[in-house]
C-alpha cells in the first residue's frame, strides 16, 4: 500500500475503503483507464442482479398472465351455457356459424383425458418403477449406463415422432388383434406410457439413490436378498418420490397432446371402450381451435382451465409428497 | 503357539481350551487393483470378544466385513484364500451368503435403524426369515430388546418412529435387530465411534454380557476399548500408503497391552505412532 499524506491508497483517514479517494489516488498515479475500468467491475453486481429480478419477475408475470387469460376467456362459455352445459354433459356439436346454437359438453373429452392417463399409468408406472429398481439395485455398471441412455433417448423423441410410431406401427397391430379401427384410448394409453416412462424412470431413480446406503446395508446383513431389501426397505422408503415421480408422469401424460391425437381418433362421443374412437382435453382443443369463435372458442378455453386445475392440484401434491419427505428423513 | 504365521500369545491351555469354529486362512482381499488385505490368518475364539485394533485405512472393517461377505456389495471386490465357518469355506462356490448373515449379525459404525417403527426394526429379521405369527414374532422382539438392555426404555413406544430415539438407543436397537434373527457371531464396526461416553459405556457392558451367548467380533480406533471389554485383539497396520493391511500380532489381550512381541504393537498402544 502506497502511503498518501497521513492515510492508505483509497482509503479515508479512518480507515475506511473510499472509492472516491480511490479514483482520485489512481489518477493522482496517473493510471486513468484503470479508473473507467474500475467503475465498470463495480457495476456488474448489480446489473446481474437487477437482470435476474427481471427475469424471475417476468417468468411469474407470465405465469400469472396466463391464468388470468385462461379464466376470463372461459368466462363467457360458462356464462352463456351454463356451469352444468359445459360440466357435466357428454354433447359436443359446435355451430360455427352462430356458436350460441351448438352444444358444448366437455365430460366426454374430460373422460377420455382421465381413462387415458388411468391406462397409462397402469402401463407405464409399473415399467418405470422397475426400470428404476433394476438399474439402482440389481444391474451391472455396464447395463445401468446402456439403461440410461435408452430412458434419456426416449425422453427426447419429439411426440408426433411417437404419435407416428403408434399410427403406423400400434394401431394396425391393434386393429388387426382385436378386428376394430384400432384408434382409441387403448392406443393412446400406449403411446403415453411410453411418453411417461423416462420421467417416472429418471425421477424413482432418484428417489431411490435417496434412501441413505446403510439402511440399504443394514437389510443385506440380515441376511435379506435383493428382493426383500427392495420390497421391504428400499421402495416404503421411497415411496413418497416415487409416488411423486408418477404424478409427474401423470402430468405429462394429461397434458400430451400430438401423440394422442394421432392415434385416439378424435370422436366426439363419451365410451368407456378403450377401443372406441373419442377425444381427450388437450385433442379436442387442438382440433377445434381453427374455426372457433365466440362461445364455442370460450368452451374450449374452459377445457384449458380444467387442465390447468388439472396440473396445480397435481403439483400441489406433489409438493406435500415431497416435503413430507424431507421430513421424515 | 503360532497359527499359520501370525504369532498367538494366548499360551496353550487356553486356546486348546476354547472352541475356535471361524478361522480365516491366507485371505487376501482386493478392491479391483488395489491389494486391501494380504495373507491374514486368524482365529475367532467362541464366545469371546475378539477386538481388530489399528491405525486408520489399515483394512480392520475390510476384514470385518469379510467374515459376512459384506464387501461383495463393493463392486470390483473380490478375495483369494478362504475363512472356514464351521469346516466350510464362506467364499466357496454355492455358499448361502443370506444364511451365513443371518448366522453372523452386523451392527455398524453409525446407528441405522430402518425409518419403520421400534417394533418394526426389531421384527424384520425374523420377517424376512419367514416367520409370520404375531404372537412369534412379539415374543422374539420382546426377548431381543430385553438382550439389547433397551426394553424398559421403549416398552411404550413400540411403535413409534425409531429415529426418534436417541443415538445410543438407536445403536442397542441396532444390535437388537442383529440378535432378532439369532446369530452366533455379531460383528461391530467401530459402534460407539457416534455415541457419546454414556451411551458407548452402556454398550460395552452390554457388548460383555453378550459375551456369554455370541462370539463377537470389534473393530475399534479406541484402543482402551479393545483393552477394556476385549478377551483377543489383533493388531492390524499397513507398513506405507498403499500397501495392503497384515495383521502384526494377534493374542489375549493381557497380553498384546501388557507384553506384545512385535515392537510396532508397542509402539501402537503406547500411542508413538499411528
Amino acid at each position: 500500500m502506497h502511503r498518501r499524506s497521513g492515510r492508505l491508497f483509497g482509503e479515508n483517514r479512518l480507515g475506511a475503503p473510499d472509492p472516491h479517494l480511490f479514483l482520485y489516488d489512481l489518477r493522482e498515479m496517473g493510471i486513468s483507464r484503470s479508473v473507467r475500468l474500475s467503475r465498470i467491475v463495480k457495476t456488474p453486481d448489480n446489473f446481474v442482479k437487477c437482470a435476474l429480478f427481471i427475469c424471475s419477475s417476468l417468468t411469474v408475470f407470465f405465469v400469472f398472465l396466463v391464468i388470468v387469460f385462461i379464466l376470463s376467456s372461459s368466462v363467457p362459455a360458462l356464462k352463456e351455457l351454463g356451469f352444468k352445459n359445459v360440466f357435466f354433459s357428454t354433447k359436443w356439436s359446435p355451430n360455427v356459424s352462430a356458436p350460441l346454437k351448438g352444444n358444448y359438453g366437455i365430460l366426454a373429452f374430460l373422460n377420455g383425458t382421465i381413462l387415458t392417463t388411468i391406462g397409462a399409468l397402469i402401463l407405464g408406472a409399473p415399467l418405470g418403477v422397475g426400470t428404476a429398481v433394476f438399474i439402482d439395485e440389481y444391474a451391472p455398471v455396464w447395463l445401468k449406463g446402456l439403461v440410461f441412455r435408452g430412458v434419456e433417448i426416449i425422453a427426447g423423441i419429439p411426440s408426433v415422432v411417437i404419435g407416428w410410431f403408434g399410427l403406423t406401427l400400434l394401431v394396425p397391430m391393434i386393429a388387426e388383434i382385436t378386428n376394430t379401427s384400432g384408434y382409441g384410448m387403448f392406443a393412446a394409453s400406449l403411446v403415453l406410457a411410453l411418453m411417461v416412462v423416462p420421467t417416472i424412470t429418471t425421477l424413482s431413480f432418484e428417489a431411490l439413490q435417496a434412501v441413505p446406503e446403510d439402511i440399504h446395508d443394514a437389510s443385506v446383513a440380515l441376511g435379506a436378498t435383493r428382493w426383500q431389501t427392495v420390497s421391504r426397505v428400499l421402495l416404503p422408503a421411497s415411496l413418497r418420490g416415487i409416488a411423486a415421480a408418477v404424478i409427474l408422469g401423470m402430468c405429462r401424460a394429461i397434458g400430451e397432446t400430438m401423440a394422442v391425437q394421432m392415434v385416439i381418433g378424435n370422436a366426439r362421443q363419451l365410451t368407456f371402450n378403450p377401443l372406441t374412437r373419442t377425444s381427450t382435453l388437450t385433442t379436442r382443443i387442438v382440433t377445434d381451435m381453427g374455426e372457433s369463435h365466440g362461445v364455442f372458442r370460450s368452451a374450449l378455453f374452459a377445457q384449458g382451465l380444467v387442465l390447468l386445475i388439472f396440473s396445480a392440484v397435481l403439483i400441489i401434491i406433489v409438493r406435500a409428497a415431497l416435503k413430507g419427505r424431507a421430513l421424515s428423513q | 503357539m503360532r497359527v499359520d504365521g501370525v504369532s498367538v500369545q494366548c499360551g496353550f491351555e487356553l486356546m486348546e481350551k476354547l472352541e475356535c469354529r471361524l478361522g480365516v486362512h491366507n485371505l487376501s482381499v482386493y478392491y479391483d487393483d488395489f491389494k486391501a488385505l494380504e495373507n491374514i490368518n486368524l482365529l475367532i475364539p467362541c464366545k469371546r470378544i475378539t477386538a481388530f485394533i489399528g491405525p486408520s485405512g489399515c483394512g480392520k472393517s475390510t476384514l470385518l466385513r469379510c467374515f459376512n461377505r459384506m464387501n461383495d456389495l463393493v463392486p470390483g471386490s473380490y478375495v483369494e484364500g478362504s475363512i472356514f465357518f464351521d469346516g466350510t469355506d464362506i467364499f466357496s462356490d454355492n455358499y448361502d451368503v443370506t444364511e451365513l448373515r443371518r448366522k453372523v449379525g452386523m451392527v455398524f459404525q453409525k446407528p441405522n435403524p430402518f425409518p419403520k417403527t421400534v417394533y418394526e426394526n426389531v421384527a424384520y429379521g425374523p420377517k424376512i426369515a419367514g416367520i409370520k405369527k404375531k404372537a412369534v414374532l412379539d415374543e422374539i422382539v420382546e426377548r431381543s430388546l430385553k438382550r439389547a438392555a433397551l426394553w424398559d426404555e421403549v416398552k411404550d413406544k413400540l411403535h413409534s418412529s425409531a429415529l426418534r430415539l436417541s443415538g445410543g438407543q438407536q445403536q442397542r436397537l441396532c444390535i437388537a435387530r442383529a440378535l432378532a434373527v439369532e446369530p452366533e457371531i455379531i460383528l461391530l464396526d467401530e459402534p460407539c465411534s457416534a455415541l457419546d461416553p454414556i451411551a458407548t459405556q452402556r454398550i460395552e457392558d452390554l457388548l460383555v454380557e453378550l459375551a456369554e451367548k455370541y462370539t463377537i467380533i470389534i473393530v475399534t480406533h479406541n484402543m482402551q476399548q479393545a483393552a477394556r471389554i476385549s478377551h483377543f485383539t489383533a493388531f492390524m497396520m499397513i507398513e506405507e500408503h498403499g500397501d495392503p493391511g497384515r495383521i502384526i500380532e494377534f493374542g489375549e489381550t493381557s497380553y498384546i497391552f501388557t507384553n506384545p512381541d512385535n515392537e510396532k504393537t508397542e509402539r501402537y498402544i503406547t500411542g508413538r505412532f499411528g
